[in-house]
């Protein structure tokens, strides 16, 4: 009997790469895909996602928005947590991923490392930033009067090209924590951790449609992402002049929040912080009579 | 219901004397120049505009059409100020330059009341109550922000932008200044403002009033004129931040103007907003919110209540209510002390507000309007309410900007909570109920940026103000209102 373990005698399996939409692993609908290579050798054939995946994604985290944003903060910091737990358990997948995407081991190491502490310091803010932004406010008149920061509602990320899971993890996290939706499109050289790290999501029960990952073509898709008219936010990574007009332009036909953050070095304590979760937060002032 | 509700015969047993405003008190100038680098200065190209008093079709004063040399000119002055003199003063010293502006603003109040109702249209009553004490003490709140900005932003360092350019609105001329020009100074910026080119005259006294106070050239430049001004501002490649208060789609046109550019921007757009009245709101106090809601103002207003939303059961009892109370509303002169209702702003509004009267219409909607007696010059237009309306009518969809309300019924919350939420608009928003878990409820369901619950139209310079969606983005008024004037990092 040939032993299993001989690298001989039995053939590994494979991975499929696929989307996340909607809590589930659909192909992408237009049947595309790109061929992910590591010097000669093909890693993966990545789902080179469409306008309508990115559609469907959208209508999803429209779908999920009430739901999350009505989760208690309380509940949001458990599944952050718990995010977090399920990416530590699967630490060494993460790291080979990260290698067979070109990182030397030592830097895997650490852009897995960094992501499951950034998840624990959101998982920490989801019942805290309100409290740091809200205000109660001296009118003049007899009224209660206070503000307090919201959801902005669904929110696209085009993440880091460079950071393929510190930088996606850095920019979801943000949003989710604040009680925003999201659908995000992976970094194209590095897409595989993202799509593995929508597995991670699942089984951290982070409900349906609340996260979405597309893999795909920036130069294709941004434009969708800048213009489509159920969109708040879109919150951007990469990108030249060209692409940040691009993104304004097309932002502008639903007056969007656009939200740029590039040069940032997501590995350091500059990639984190509360003023990101308000950057997809809307502020509403609440005004009562005060009286007998 | 009680159809037997006494009520006062306005018409027959009930008649006001006239109690107009004297006017012999202030001064309007026959022509008005630009204000840039502290100096009244004549526009380039010679090109003038007329300020017309809406109410009487009179001319009230010449006013300068600046060019873009002259936009130019207020930039390179503003720029100037920022580098020489604005940023290098003392925070407190800052500060006490706009507590003067506050402080003189409250001793000329009643003639920036007259002032501002004869060249907009407002009822004297609201400009005197309003909008002018509104002013002085949005100047006089962030006076106090100049030295006190470390604090506003936990674990950020905060530093002014530079030049702002700022584009205002008709409906409210020198309370919106006043909160564009407030923050924007108590930050450590220097300004640039363009007024709508109908209401221009409160804002060139503000010059008056900033240069009375000694604050240095070119720290506020005031550049009067239309549309292509307020472009000029923005596509100027010296402005480090664009403020803009006014439509939708001038904010999208603005939004798209300086894409690809790094000048900073936060807009303050049209709203659609929906008051709620359940059946279990005081219902009196109800109809006077509904009225306070869409004809302050003239409804010019962008967080007006033009959309009410009644629950069914008592949906009879309030628009006979509310039909009632129009009735009493007297519209006419504004400088008279007992007007509600003034003059619509300008002939271009009133026929875009006679035109949604006419789709109204032709849509199949039931148009009730107060039997007002108006007067035979000027613009006006009745309070006005539309039943049989539904959710994709366009006097329920879109922005009228006049005195019209469009009336719809619900019979569960989770109803008139979709219908409140199914628009592009998100600014603001009324509920009115005796039960304080429904308010809770509904003030966190609905999607905008301002709630008034069992009141509305409530304005303070503490509280901020702004929109969800298609109303903007960024806020005016209050801590939060400081962001849109700072760097943070």
């Amino acid at each position: 009997m040939a032993d299993l373990k001989d690298k001989n005698t039995r053939l590994a399996v494979g991975k499929t790469y696929k989307l996340y939409i909607d809590g589930k692993f659909p192909r992408t609908e237009s049947g595309r895909y790109y061929p992910l290579h590591n010097k000669d050798e093909i890693i993966a054939n990545v789902c080179l996602g469409s306008r309508k995946d990115t559609r469907e994604a959208v209508v999803a985290a429209r779908k999920a928005f009430a739901g999350w944003s009505g989760t208690s903060a309380y509940l949001r910091g458990q599944i952050l947590y718990r995010i977090a737990e399920m990416l530590e358990g699967r630490s060494e997948q993460f790291v080979a991923e990260l290698v067979k995407q070109g990182l030397t081991k030592a830097k895997a190491r650490t852009e897995v490392a960094v992501s499951i502490d950034r998840l624990v310091y959101y998982a920490g803010w989801t019942d805290k930033f309100q409290q740091v932004f809200s205000s109660v406010n001296p009118v003049s008149s007899a009224h209660f009067n206070f503000t307090v920061p919201e959801p902005t509602g669904v929110v696209t990320i085009i993440a880091p090209e460079e950071s393929g899971l510190l930088g996606l993890v850095s920019n979801i996290a943000a949003a989710i924590a604040g009680g925003n939706t999201c659908v995000a499109l992976a970094s194209y050289s590095m897409p595989l951790s993202a799509i593995s790290f929508t597995e991670v999501l699942h089984a951290a029960d982070v409900p349906a449609g609340v996260v979405n990952v597309l893999t795909g073509s920036r130069a294709e898709l941004t434009e969708q992402f800048a213009a489509h008219m159920d969109v708040n936010a879109i919150v951007y990574c990469d990108g030249d002049a060209a692409v940040d007009r691009e993104i304004q332009l097309h932002a502008a036909n639903n007056i969007k929040r656009v939200v740029r953050r590039t040069g940032i070095d997501w590995s350091t304590e500059k990639g984190q912080g509360p003023y990101f979760i308000r950057d997809t937060q809307e502020f509403k002032t609440t005004w009562h009579p005060v009286g007998g | 219901m009680d159809e037997t509700t006494s009520k006062l015969a306005f018409d027959t047993d009930w008649q006001y004397d006239p109690a107009p405003e004297s006017t012999d008190h202030i001064r309007i100038d026959e022509q008005y120049e630009l204000f840039i680098g502290g100096e009244f200065v004549a526009p380039k190209e010679g090109r003038y505009f007329d300020s017309i008093n809406p109410a009487n079709e009179q001319v009230l004063a010449r006013v300068a059409a600046a060019g873009k040399d002259d936009v130019a000119r207020a930039v390179k002055a503003a720029r100037k100020a920022y580098q020489t003199s604005w940023s290098t003063l003392k925070p407190a010293e800052r500060g006490k330059y706009i507590y003067r502006i506050a402080r003189v603003l409250q001793e000329r109040a009643r003639e920036f009341a007259v002032i501002e109702t004869l060249d907009g249209g407002k009822p004297i009553r609201e400009s005197r109550d309003i909008d002018i004490p509104l002013a002085a003490a949005h100047f006089f709140y962030y006076a106090g922000w100049a030295d006190k900005l470390e604090y506003a932003f936990p674990g950020k360092q905060v530093a002014a932008l530079g030049v702002a350019g700022q584009i205002i609105p008709w409906n409210f001329p020198l309370l919106m200044a006043a909160w564009k020009i407030a923050p924007a100074l108590a930050c450590g910026n220097t300004v640039v403002l363009k007024p709508a080119e109908t209401t221009p005259l409160t804002a060139l006294k503000l010059a008056e009033v900033i240069r009375d106070a000694g604050l240095p050239p070119g720290v506020v430049n005031i550049v009067t004129g239309a549309g292509d001004t307020g472009a000029a501002l923005v596509d100027h490649p010296d402005i480090d931040k664009i403020a803009f208060t006014g439509s939708t789609a001038v904010g999208r046109s603005i939004q798209k103007s300086l894409a690809g550019t790094s000048t900073k921007y936060t807009l303050e757009l049209g709203g659609k907003a929906a008051n709620i009245i359940f059946a279990d709101a005081a219902i009196d106090e109800a109809v006077e919110g509904i009225v306070n809601g869409i004809f302050f103002n003239q409804g010019h207003v962008c967080c007006a209540g033009s959309r009410l939303l009644v629950q069914e059961s008592v949906a009879d009892e309030v628009i006979r209510k509310l039909k009632d109370r129009m009735e009493s509303l007297i519209v006419g002169d504004p400088m008279d002390k007992n007007t509600d209702i003034g003059a619509i702003n300008s002939p271009a509004q009133l026929a875009k507000i006679e035109d949604y009267l006419r789709i109204g219409q032709a849509e199949g909607g039931e148009m009730y309007q107060s039997s007002a007696t108006l007067p035979t010059t000027g613009y006006w237009c009745r309070p006005t309410l539309f039943t049989g309306v539904s959710q994709s009518n366009r006097v329920v969809q879109e922005e009228i900007f006049g005195p019209v309300l469009a009336i719809q019924t619900f019979r569960t919350l989770e109803e008139g909570l979709d219908k409140a939420n199914n628009t592009p608009y998100g600014l603001s928003g009324g509920v009115w109920t005796d039960k304080g878990a429904k308010i809770f409820k509904m003030t966190r369901a609905i999607r905008a940026g301002v709630i008034w619950a069992n009141t509305f139209n409530k304005f303070d310079p503490a509280s901020p103000f702004g929109g969800y969606k298609e109303s903007g983005m960024g806020r005016e008024g209050g801590l939060h209102g400081l962001d849109a004037y700072l760097e943070l990092s």
